[in-house]
């Protein structure tokens, strides 16, 4: 799964969000198998300018950034007052272990998914459309977007899930509350690539479709969507990875007597693994990497090997991407059929229409001047709106006594030793096999598709299983809260290790044979420069995991046992669990906050660090 | 029909960019007329704002002042009458030579049928016929330009506008290309009315055009017009055409000025500061040394053009450095090297450095800088200062530029030094202060 080409952030999904290249077509991300050189296009000074006027890493939270946290806090109070009224007992579906009923739950947990995933498309289409279009809009829309994806969101699905299960019927709370975290999983990264799409639309191009003067449909069909189509793709490959994290956590979420689940492959696993019921968690996982297997091979080759063609290198590549089944779609007569006879008249006819009803651009008619006084109104009551609701959030926040700050505080320092520890010890393993693995071609191909499969199951559906071991093992939850970060986490630093490894460039590694450096000289002259944007990458994104599985890491309950330790997300699932809603609105924005800040502070440095110095052009 | 047939006229065209104190002309005050059935070619040096021109007259970019007229109507939008071909193609390269020659009538609401029809009759004028199928990737640059033509030319305009079209091709493509685009402008083979092109190619502007419109830099702006009366195919080795060439280098290279004026002023003070040509010093060298080898004492700049290898544009810039240096001197088209030019020609690399380094202290803007730098603690002040300093005199890309050729110059010259890590500009310190730290 490869990476996202928006702005630096660090990112909160596991798999979504990949971070935050910046600029981003400069530096090739990789977090999976394929080289991306689609990722190379150079970004124009004057985008790269355009970025930086609403980001600036250099400094701490930025007005903008406070506002979008307090709107973010204001919400989360909503969501909390709401939650009061949530019934104080739920009664989660029977979930069934018979490997017959796993076809049924694999189709709604796609089903959700799905929805999820439509979602974010047209949010995405849409919002960065107009962001990219609307230089005012530009102005507030992607700070926002900036924030929203170094929000730990899984932080939100107590507060989601006992609001809509306050004001909605169980079933369709549950299945809401899904599909609203999915969609927070998977829109950002989408948005921030078809908006930087947009942006780097060579000007040559621009000017070309208008001087034949394209309008809005000719242009998008022929210039904007092919220029994104590969990122957009790319993009929803993370997101469809990310959202199966969330999935699994969304379906089998359970605290105290509230037992929120849905009927799919995650409650399954969920219970499988509450009854030790170890050949149901064998078939559970099939199914599972089977209908990741399947999705990867019979829509998102063949959508690669299509989107090729978008490609806006002017030689051939030497690697194509490659797909069988797109081949055998290519030959059958029936594909070509379809083709040539419903699906090409039909474009022809909408194209048609829409060149009639739709004029290309004129100049903008002059003296037109949009009315600024309603935009003042609309900033007026939006913001009598935060005043309000951040007073009585604050009047919430105000309720919880001091102890319970301290608790948070405390939870926030173990959760961020955890976070980092788990980011060390991936870093420890994963330099040496990733460096090994990229630095020789015939190894990484032997183990680079094994190591896709297990990275491709989502952590959240394994912690579970994991636990029946680890607990065992180690005895305590407070260790093996550790390892399940790490389960998760691990895999985006391999990628960007190996991916960084193999994009040495050769003549380096023979000058520094030719010096006979020592192996020490080795690594800190070569290896450790060159694999340091990488290392990066790889770390935002894993810390960012990290903190989201924290939730369901540091507070289990399973097989009738409540697992729980210090932790921020372990206060969080217990606030929740005992309905202490001031406790679960501070917690949670206290998680936020901290989530940013790091972000903000740390990251976004390192990331510049990163681009600046250490960048190989 | 308008006046004497006029199809685009422009009337006090500016071009302003930024605001208050950091406002720029690009285009100042430009008043061109293009009559039906001219080729008229704009020919500048880059950054004369002849591009600009020409999106102006398109109807992309509309002029800060002044009066886009189309057939004496006023322009409002892009213009349906005409079209561009680029200097970079802007093939879109997903499509492949039929649909990027029929997205263009696609546009326009052609049907289908039509629409096929024209692109292919587009693509075997201009001898593509076989490559419908291709991808621009699979083409060479003159083939993909070949596209570019057809393209343009299957929407019927009125006005054809050439953005440098033949810059990005090879020498001998670009040639071809040049007769083939002459065959059929003076055949009538195409239904365009006139023909403007943007180009700094000098032999190409002569070769090509009825008229030419000489522009210059700082600000954009005409500052002559040459009919070309020869008629096609024209002869390059004639003695005419040699003439108008040579009258066409001596127009655009210019005549060295005294040194006031030839040097500028410094950042703050009052007169215009001069910008530093964009060159390698490396260059520069080669030129002195090509012009000092030979024992003519003027030489054609026209000629050395060919002799060097060079294109028009870089030519000029080199010898802009070499006039703003004192090594050499222009005067009626002939570049003549000083004996400063010829000492710097023959000394060695060190005494070339010193040489040069008493030649840019001379420089306002680098007698600027260093008074800074000598004033400022430690002896160094960060980029962005400097950097602020400059977009008072120029605009925010072209300080940028600036700054960077001081910097290599100043490097050069070991006046100066740049940390990038820092971003800090700082006085080269003599070795003596070096090795006592």
């Amino acid at each position: 799964m490869p990476a996202s080409l928006g702005p630096p952030t660090g990112s909160p999904g596991l798999f979504t969000n990949v971070p935050a290249s910046f600029p981003a077509r400069s530096v090739p991300i990789c977090t999976g198998v394929q080289p991306f050189h689609f990722l190379r296009r150079e970004v124009s000074v004057t985008t790269r300018r355009r970025l930086f006027e609403f980001i600036r890493p250099e400094r701490g939270l930025s007005f903008n950034d406070i506002v979008i946290i307090l709107v973010i806090g204001v919400l989360v109070y909503v969501g909390a007052r709401l939650a009061l009224r949530a019934p104080a007992m739920v009664q989660g579906p029977t979930i069934s272990l018979e490997p017959a009923v796993l076809p049924w739950y694999a189709l709604r947990s796609v089903i959700r998914m799905l929805a999820a995933y439509l979602l974010s498309l047209v949010f995405s289409l849409v919002y960065g459309y107009i962001a990219a279009y609307n230089r005012r809009a530009e102005r507030f829309m992607m700070p926002v977007l900036d924030v929203l994806q170094s929000v730990p969101i899984l932080s939100f699905l107590p507060v989601v899930l006992l609001s809509l299960s306050a004001v909605l019927p169980e079933r369709i709370a549950t299945e809401l509350a899904s599909i609203v975290l999915i969609f927070t999983s998977q829109a950002w990264n989408m948005t921030f690539n078809w908006y930087q799409s947009l942006t780097t639309i060579p000007n040559e191009l621009r000017e070309a479709s208008a001087i034949f003067r394209f309008n809005g449909w000719v242009r998008l069909k022929t210039l904007e969507f092919p220029f994104g189509a590969i990122g957009l793709i790319w993009n929803s490959m993370m997101s469809w990875a990310g959202g199966w994290f969330f999935l699994m956590a969304a379906e089998i979420f359970t605290v105290g007597q509230r037992d929120f689940r849905l009927p799919g492959l995650g409650a399954y696993l969920q219970e499988a693994a509450n009854q030790g019921n170890v050949t149901a968690i064998l078939w559970g996982i099939g199914t599972l990497v089977l209908v990741i297997v399947l999705l990867d091979q019979l829509v998102w080759r063949p959508l690669l090997v299509w989107a090729d063609k978008f490609k806006l290198e002017t030689v051939e590549s030497d690697f194509p991407p490659r797909s069988w089944f797109y081949d055998l779609l290519q030959n059958s007569r029936l594909w070509k059929w379809w083709g040539a006879h419903v699906w090409a008249p039909f474009q022809e006819k909408l194209d048609e229409w829409m060149v009639r009803v739709w004029p290309a651009e004129q100049a903008p008619a002059p003296g037109r001047r949009t009315r600024p006084w309603l935009g003042y109104i609309l900033a007026g009551i939006f913001g009598a709106a935060l005043v309000y609701g951040v007073f009585r959030a604050g009047e919430m926040l105000l309720m919880v006594p001091g102890q319970q700050w301290g608790e948070i505080g405390l939870g926030v320092l173990a959760t961020l030793l955890r976070v980092a520890i788990s980011l060390i010890i991936a870093l420890a393993w994963t330099l040496p096999v990733g460096v090994a693995i990229g630095t020789s071609p015939a190894v990484a191909n032997l183990v680079q598709p094994i190591v896709q499969i297990v990275a491709s199951v989502p952590a959240t559906a394994l912690f579970p299983v994991f636990l029946l071991f680890l607990t065992r093992i180690f005895g305590g939850l407070n260790v093996a809260s550790v390892f399940l970060m790490l389960m998760g986490t691990q895999w985006y630093v391999l990628f960007n290790v190996i991916a960084g490894a193999s994009a040495i460039p050769q003549d380096l590694k023979y000058t520094s044979a030719l010096l006979q450096l020592s192996r020490w000289e080795r690594w800190r002259l070569l290896i450790l420069p060159a694999l340091f944007p990488y290392l990066i990458t790889g770390a935002i994104t894993a810390s960012g995991g990290a903190w989201n599985a924290s939730i369901v890491a540091e507070h289990v309950e399973f097989a009738g046992r409540t697992l729980s330790t210090t932790g921020i997300g372990a206060l969080i699932a217990r606030a929740t669990a005992a309905g202490d809603y001031p406790l679960l609105l501070a917690a949670t924005l206290s998680m936020i906050v901290t989530v940013v800040l790091i972000n903000r502070v740390l990251w976004h440095r390192l990331y510049q660090v990163a681009q600046e110095r250490f960048r190989m052009e | 029909m308008a006046k004497d047939h006029a199809i685009v006229e422009l009337q006090h065209v500016y071009q302003m960019y930024g605001r208050g104190e950091r406002r720029f002309t690009a285009v100042q005050d430009v008043n061109l007329t293009v009559r039906e059935g001219e080729f008229v070619v704009l020919l500048g040096p880059s950054g004369c704002g002849k591009s600009t021109l020409l999106r102006i007259i398109t109807g992309l970019q509309s002029p800060s002042e002044g009066t886009v007229l189309y057939r004496g109507e006023p322009l409002r939008g892009v213009n349906p009458h005409a079209t561009i071909v680029f200097q970079t193609f802007a093939l879109f390269p997903w499509l492949t030579v039929l649909e990027n020659v029929e997205v263009a009538l696609k546009a326009k609401g052609v049907p289908a049928k039509l629409r096929v029809a024209r692109a292919l009759d587009w693509i075997d004028v201009v001898g593509l016929d076989g490559f419908e199928m291709a991808y621009p990737r699979e083409l060479s640059g003159g083939m993909r330009q070949k596209v570019g033509f057809a393209r343009a030319m299957a929407v019927e305009p009125e006005l054809l506008c050439l953005d440098e079209p033949f810059s990005a091709l090879d020498v001998l493509s670009a040639e071809s290309l040049r007769g083939e685009l002459l065959e059929l402008w003076v055949g009538g083979k195409i239904p365009t009315k006139a023909i403007l092109m943007v180009t700094h190619n000098i032999d190409e502007a002569v070769y090509l055009a009825d008229r030419i419109v000489v522009m210059e830099k700082n600000p954009g702006r005409i500052v002559n017009e040459l009919q070309i009366g020869l008629p096609h195919p024209r002869q390059r080795k004639s003695p005419e055409y040699l003439r108008i060439v040579d009258q066409v280098y001596a127009l655009l290279v210019g005549q060295t000025q005294p040194e006031a004026i030839e040097l500028g002023s410094a950042p703050g003070e009052p007169g215009r500061t001069r910008s530093l040509p964009a060159i390698r010093i490396g260059d520069l060298a080669g030129l002195l040394e090509h012009v000092a080898e030979s024992a003519k004492p003027a030489h054609d700049v026209y000629v050395l053009k060919d002799e060097l290898g060079v294109d028009d544009d870089y030519l000029f810039r080199l010898i802009d450095a070499a006039e703003m240096l004192g090594f050499g001197t222009v005067s009626q088209g002939d570049f003549i090297i000083t004996p400063l030019g010829e000492t710097f020609a023959a000394a060695s690399i060190l005494a070339r450095k010193e040489i040069f380094a008493t030649r840019i202290s001379r420089i306002p803007i680098f007698r600027w800088l260093m008074g800074l730098l000598k004033a400022a603690e430690g002896n160094e002040l960060e980029r962005e200062v400097i950097l602020r300093a400059l977009e008072l005199e120029f605009p925010p890309e072209e300080a940028e530029r600036q700054l960077d050729i001081i910097i290599e110059w100043g490097r050069y010259a070991e006046l100066l030094s740049y940390d990038d890590d820092r971003e800090v500009i700082f006085l080269e310190r003599a070795p003596a202060v070096k090795t006592a730290a």
